[in-house]
């Protein structure tokens, strides 16, 4: 086959990222431990250029190349500026955490940029092995930040349990996908589902592949009964990591969806019924939205806290996809997006508390956060509303689509059991408010954060309520993207 | 003859006996680490045989991805191991319940 | 044009997030200047649309800016419906709310003087409410600018919300927390019926665009739906009634009435913009532009006709026996409302709306002057204690003058042409309870020239005032007071002579406002006179002439000729005194019924259901019960990594065991 250097321009943003990622770790060799800025600059600056990349390269057709492996198309594009979006917002938050605990290191960016790759390869995958390989360099990367602190038993034991849990999660997934490959012959998401309509969608091999890859697919998202190092990996990393770990990879996990399951396997959606992933999803969707809500009710330490409510939120963008159509997609992506926003917020809030040898980790830290500094307890008050859904802010509109979603396709019961979870989640969300307006602050010092914190954290806690008054924007680019 | 199913049954065995590993190992951490290797072995098993049978190379192209991953991961994994040893001062999967509720 | 219609919308806006948001920081000067000119900046562009319509043939503008969410096939947006009716109204809103910016500079320059010292309220307030004009202007705008129901509803409820901050804007007042739940409240019972109406278009129309129910309504008018049992009911009378219901509340409508006079407790300017000049007006507004709708049905109409013409009347009464000088315009507001409802009633659209632009004027400008004296006064707001203002405050006597004859139906004044359109507009109609709303409306000239001219001559004319203290600091307030005064007295004059011509006679509202032809009293009004002229020449001829005169002089006679004959009626006719004076016991009973029936259903509800079933069984019990349930859930997240795997497993198993093997 002849090789196409034009192949190359819709691959610009991984092949940029990846330059990125090098050039930081060959640079940050020769820069002292004073200067490390530096290197944080680079990848900040370079980010914001992948956007300027992607949003170049982008166009309305969709582009499938290297022999089917890789694919261009609308929502990589929205999905791509998204994680690059969340992920300089996660960089720019951990900075100050970094810096207050010596952990201020050029590694962080590196396997931050690579993580980003993996990401960003999974959005764009168009067959099992690329998004594999995706799959893989955002776990292995993930692997490491978790245990970047060297010194931490929390963190050392967090990383083990991700690791061994996240090693099982894909052999898991693989076996899944030999299954899928031994009966169509093909690895590959558009072909896939022909090659599926002529097996026949009764075929008990190929189910038995379909399970193995929705598992996989569950422990990655962390959804019920897959969710148990969810919790843990969030609780022991240190809250830097944890932020960009629950933000940006959820964006790419939704991408891991969509490509193997709508993308891919579409005619084994089972219509309307238990069958194929629909019925799965159903499954998890409503596990994980009643283990997620009740046991974050729970918890007194806030990182563990959200990553509960993170269960949760899963469960709901499993309901957008689960409805099977357009619409359902559309919402999900919107939520998803949404999500990734509202968690980088949240542990920005989080880490913004925490200063050198204090976490702010629980609860109770964030009594009388209102008389400590006003400001920025009301743009927490807008990131747990919005977590709730509370309306006017986004939280409720991405709630409402997705359960619009589940409704339109007859499956109201699933859309209640949402809606009652939803109610016993606005609980703890709620509790957190609570606190930091009518309890006596137990610790009077100042915040410290800086200039540039402050402002990315008042517009990122601001956007809660300018999407909720204006989802319209949103909501149309994720309709574009999905092509409905 | 060998037959297809044959080559998958012990892909099954081979993947089953590596789950049981994670999950019955209640001791050593490294032993933890070459159960997910051979669950990849058991993976790869799949991946070949289907080719061969397949009379389609794409297996086997997967299997040396699988491969290399597997040995980044294995890397990974004991550096974890290390760190993990580091401040604990054992390596018991018993030992490993601070994180929990 | 688009961009035009959005700076007239937006500039408030700004003006009001800025000065309430950093109103800290702006400074007083600050803080006025950036809303006055916000607002400024609307009234400029308003009339300029304005002029367009007149005189350039501007296109009708429909159309949305911006789409907030679909729901369902329901379009929800944000879009502006531009025509001539709607060019009428933000150039009689920004106009007249401009002139009350700059009003407001002069009436609330010593507010911290109302505020006790540590209060926290206190602090800012006048950029506070400087911000809260703003944001009411803002409001109105989108209301009467809106192309849909759901921006109806909003810019309803948006100057609903800022009515009640307005009203209650002297918080530490017991009276203004009371006016403003009191408003707060009826409004609610208006707004219930008001979504409703708007949850039947939502239902029956599956639009919510004007134009697209009001091109499907003539295939719905004889539509019956059942809402309970067999009764059937006409569908465009139900949502005519509803809507109406909504205007009840908003529009100050007997029984609905009751918030109005109360809520003069906030500050004069906003009396006079909100609660005369404009938002108690957008219930003549809504019915106006829904008059598509009215149309179709007779029911709603007479409905509209009778509320309207009870209210002009009775309500006017009691202005005769008020002594608190704001009361007594607001009851004047009240009955002139009543006025506009009857116009809508007997299908005279436009007379309303041409009585609504009249009033707004003549309206603020009375307000204003009322507020001008009560400065000059110190905040003492009772007439008895006035008298001989004239001599210390010539600008506000003469344009209280002109205000109030334009009120009264002077011939030549703004208010005469408004008012004796509608009261021909009525004597043409043969709609049900037409008879009934003639007798009233006629009579009702006679008292509105009574109590105005009581209020004017105990003011102004006589001995006064009584305290001598008062008397010595009495001076004409300043420019910034007086000119708005000139600013509104001008068109209390000329504005009538002007427009309507045009707005009744002419075709301004052709293809705005829909009239049966068998409805059309406005044309029947038109077959005896023609033009501002004919009226005005009309003028020997009609009775409601000789009754406003009979009132000036009446009230001349009893209040200034001869005082004594005031005490003598007053005992005269004792329970008539006290039926006015008392209100017709409309606050009473609601206070008792309603407050007190609703305390006790409240009181019953707390103890058994809310304390006994909700918190006990379902709140405590169902959060103790979740607490519980979590606590042991949480159980299962051992720690160990081999439960962690073996959870995985077990779960790959059922979904295997659920999925293939079933």
């Amino acid at each position: 086959m002849q090789f196409d250097s034009n192949q190359l321009i819709p691959v610009l943003p991984e092949i940029y990222i990846l330059s990125l990622a090098c050039l930081v770790l060959v640079i940050d060799l020769f820069i002292k431990q004073e200067n490390r800025i530096v290197t944080y600059g680079i990848t900040q600056i370079g980010l914001l250029l992948a956007v300027a990349i992607t949003v170049a390269v982008g166009q309305p057709q969709t582009q499938i190349i290297f022999d089917g492996s890789y694919i261009r198309d609308p929502m990589s594009d929205v999905l791509k500026v998204g994680i690059f979006v969340v992920s300089f917002l996660a960089f720019l938050y951990a900075k100050d955490y970094l810096r207050d605990r010596d952990l201020f290191k050029g590694e962080f960016y590196t396997l931050g940029l690579f993580a980003v790759l993996g990401m960003i390869i999974m959005v764009s995958a168009n067959s099992f092995l690329t998004i594999y390989l995706g799959l893989e360099l955002l776990a292995l990367s993930m692997y490491a930040l978790v245990a970047f602190n060297r010194d931490s038993q929390d963190g050392a034991e967090a990383a083990m349990k991700y690791f061994v849990l996240g090693a099982l999660a894909s052999g898991i997934l693989l076996y899944g996908i030999s299954m899928v490959y031994g009966m169509t012959g093909t690895i590959r998401f558009d072909e896939l589902g022909g090659a599926i309509q002529k097996v026949g969608l009764d075929n008990v091999v190929l189910v038995f592949g379909l399970v193995f890859i929705v598992i996989g697919l569950s422990f990655k998202l962390g959804a019920v009964p897959f969710h148990m190092w969810v919790p843990d990996v969030y609780h022991g990393a240190p809250t830097a990591v944890t932020l960009f770990l629950g933000s940006a990879p959820k964006i790419a996990a939704f991408a891991l969806a969509m490509r193997m399951l709508v993308d891919g396997m579409e005619p084994l959606v089972g219509q309307g019924g238990w069958q194929g992933w629909q019925g799965m999803l159903i499954v998890l969707a409503v596990l994980s939205m009643a283990i997620g809500n009740l046991i974050a009710i729970a918890q007194t330490n806030i990182k563990r806290m959200l990553a509960y409510s993170t269960i949760s939120h899963v469960g709901f963008i499993l309901l957008g996809i689960l409805a099977g159509t357009k619409e359902g997609y559309t919402a999900a992506m919107f939520y998803t997006l949404v999500y990734a926003l509202m968690s980088a917020g949240g542990f920005g809030i989080v880490i913004a508390l925490s200063r050198r040898g204090f976490e702010a980790e629980n609860l109770d830290d964030y009594k009388g956060l209102n008389q400590r500094n006003p400001w920025f307890a009301g743009m927490m008050l807008l990131l747990m509303f919005s977590m709730a859904g509370v309306p006017p802010t986004v939280g409720f509109f991405a709630k409402l689509f997705v359960l619009d979603a589940v409704v339109s396709v007859d499956l109201t019961w699933v859309a209640l059991v949402g809606v009652f979870f939803s109610i016993i989640g606005a609980f703890y969300y709620i509790r957190i408010i609570k606190l930091m307006y009518f309890d006596k602050p137990s610790d009077e010092s100042p915040l410290s954060m800086g200039v540039d914190t402050q402002v990315v954290l008042s517009l990122n806690g601001l956007s809660m309520l300018y999407l909720g008054l204006f989802p319209a924007g949103l909501l149309s680019i994720c309709h574009t993207a999905i092509g409905g | 003859m060998i037959e297809l199913s044959d080559y998958l049954i012990l892909g099954a065995i081979l993947f089953a006996i590596s789950v049981a590993g994670i999950f019955i190992n209640r001791k050593n951490v490294i032993i933890l680490l070459m159960c997910v290797e051979l669950m990849l072995l058991a993976v790869n098993m799949n991946f070949v045989a289907f080719s061969h049978f397949l009379g389609d190379t794409v297996g086997q192209v997967f299997v040396f991805f699988i491969l290399t991953v597997a040995a980044a991961e294995a890397a990974i994994g004991l550096a974890i191991l290390v760190v993990l040893f580091r401040s604990k001062r054992s390596i018991n999967v018993e030992d490993m319940d601070a994180l929990r509720g | 044009m688009e961009n035009i219609y959005l700076l007239i919308v937006l500039a408030p806006l700004v003006g009001a997030i800025l000065a309430g948001f950093l109103g800290g920081s702006l400074g007083r000067k600050g803080a006025h200047w950036v809303t006055s000119t916000g607002v400024g900046i609307s009234a400029v562009l308003s009339l300029y649309v304005l002029k367009r319509f007149m005189f350039d043939d501007q296109e009708v503008f429909n159309g949305a800016v911006y789409t907030w969410m679909v729901s369902d096939g329901l379009h929800m947006e944000v879009g502006f419906l531009v025509d001539q009716l709607t060019a009428v109204m933000i150039s009689v809103v920004t106009f007249v709310s401009f002139c009350v910016h700059i009003y407001t500079i002069g009436y609330m320059a010593d507010d911290e003087h109302n505020w006790p010292k540590t209060s926290l309220a206190g602090k800012n307030s006048y950029q506070r409410f400087f911000s809260y004009i703003s944001l009411f202007t803002f409001s109105m705008l989108m209301l009467v600018m809106a192309n849909n129901f759901m921006q109806l509803f909003f810019g309803w409820e948006a100057v609903g919300l800022v009515s009640y901050l307005l009203i209650g804007f002297w918080s530490v007042r017991p009276t203004a927390i009371f006016a403003n739940l009191k408003a707060f409240l009826v409004n609610r019972v208006g707004d219930f019926g008001f979504i409703l109406g708007i949850a039947a278009v939502a239902m029956y129309f599956n639009s919510l665009d004007y134009h697209e129910v009001f091109a499907m309504a003539p295939s719905l008018a004889d539509t019956q739906i059942q809402i309970w049992g067999d009764s059937s009911w006409s569908l465009m009378s139900l949502i005519g009634i509803l809507l109406f219901i909504g205007a009840m509340g908003k529009s100050a409508q007997v029984p609905l009435h009751v918030w109005l006079p109360d809520s003069m407790e906030g500050p004069t300017p906003i009396s006079a913009l909100i609660h005369a000049a404009t938002m108690v007006t957008a219930g003549i507004f809504m019915v106006a532009r829904m008059s598509p709708l009215y149309e179709l049905s007779e029911t709603a109409l007479t409905f509209v006709l009778v509320i309207g013409a009870t209210t002009a009347f009775f309500t006017g009464l009691i202005g005769i026996v008020q002594n608190d000088i704001k009361r007594v315009v607001a009851y004047s507001t009240l009955s002139q409302l009543g006025y506009m409802m009857v116009a809508l009633g007997v299908s005279a659209y436009a007379a309303g709306i041409f009585h609504l632009m009249t009033h707004a004027f003549f309206k603020a400008l009375l307000f204003l002057a009322a507020g001008s004296v009560i400065i000059g006064m110190h905040h003492d707001q009772d007439i008895r204690n006035m008298g001989g203002v004239k001599k210390y405050m010539p600008i506000t006597y003469w344009t209280s003058l002109v205000g109030s004859l334009a009120l009264i139906g002077f011939p030549g004044f703004s208010g005469f042409f408004s008012k004796d359109a509608i009261i021909e507009a009525v004597h043409h109609s043969n709609i049900a309870g037409a008879g009934y709303a003639y007798v009233l409306v006629v009579a009702g000239v006679f008292v509105t020239a009574l109590y105005s001219f009581r209020m004017f001559f105990l003011v102004f004319h006589g001995e006064g005032p009584r305290d001598e203290h008062a008397k010595a600091h009495l001076h004409e307030s300043p420019k910034v007071v007086t000119i708005p005064l000139i600013l509104l007295a001008i068109p209390s004059v000329i504005i009538g002579y002007m427009t309507i011509d045009a707005m009744l006679f002419g075709d301004w509202f052709k293809g705005v406002l829909y009239v049966l032809p068998e409805h059309d009293t406005l044309a029947a009004v038109q077959g005896m006179v023609h033009s501002s002229n004919g009226m005005l020449a009309h003028t020997y001829a009609s009775v409601p002439f000789y009754l406003a005169m009979g009132g000036l002089f009446v009230a001349w006679y009893i209040y200034m000729k001869n005082p004594e004959i005031a005490d003598k009626i007053k005992t005269m006719a004792a329970p008539l005194h006290t039926l006015l004076d008392k209100k017709y016991w409309f606050d009473e009973a609601y206070q008792f019924v309603f407050a007190g029936g609703s305390r006790l259903l409240g009181k019953f509800l707390w103890l058994a259901g809310d304390r006994g079933v909700i918190d006990g069984l379902a709140v405590n019990g169902s959060a103790f019960s979740v607490g519980w349930l979590a606590g042991i859930i949480r159980h299962l997240q051992s720690g160990y990594l081999y439960h962690y795997a073996i959870a995985m497993i077990l779960g790959l198993t059922l979904m295997l065991g659920w999925f293939v093997f079933a």
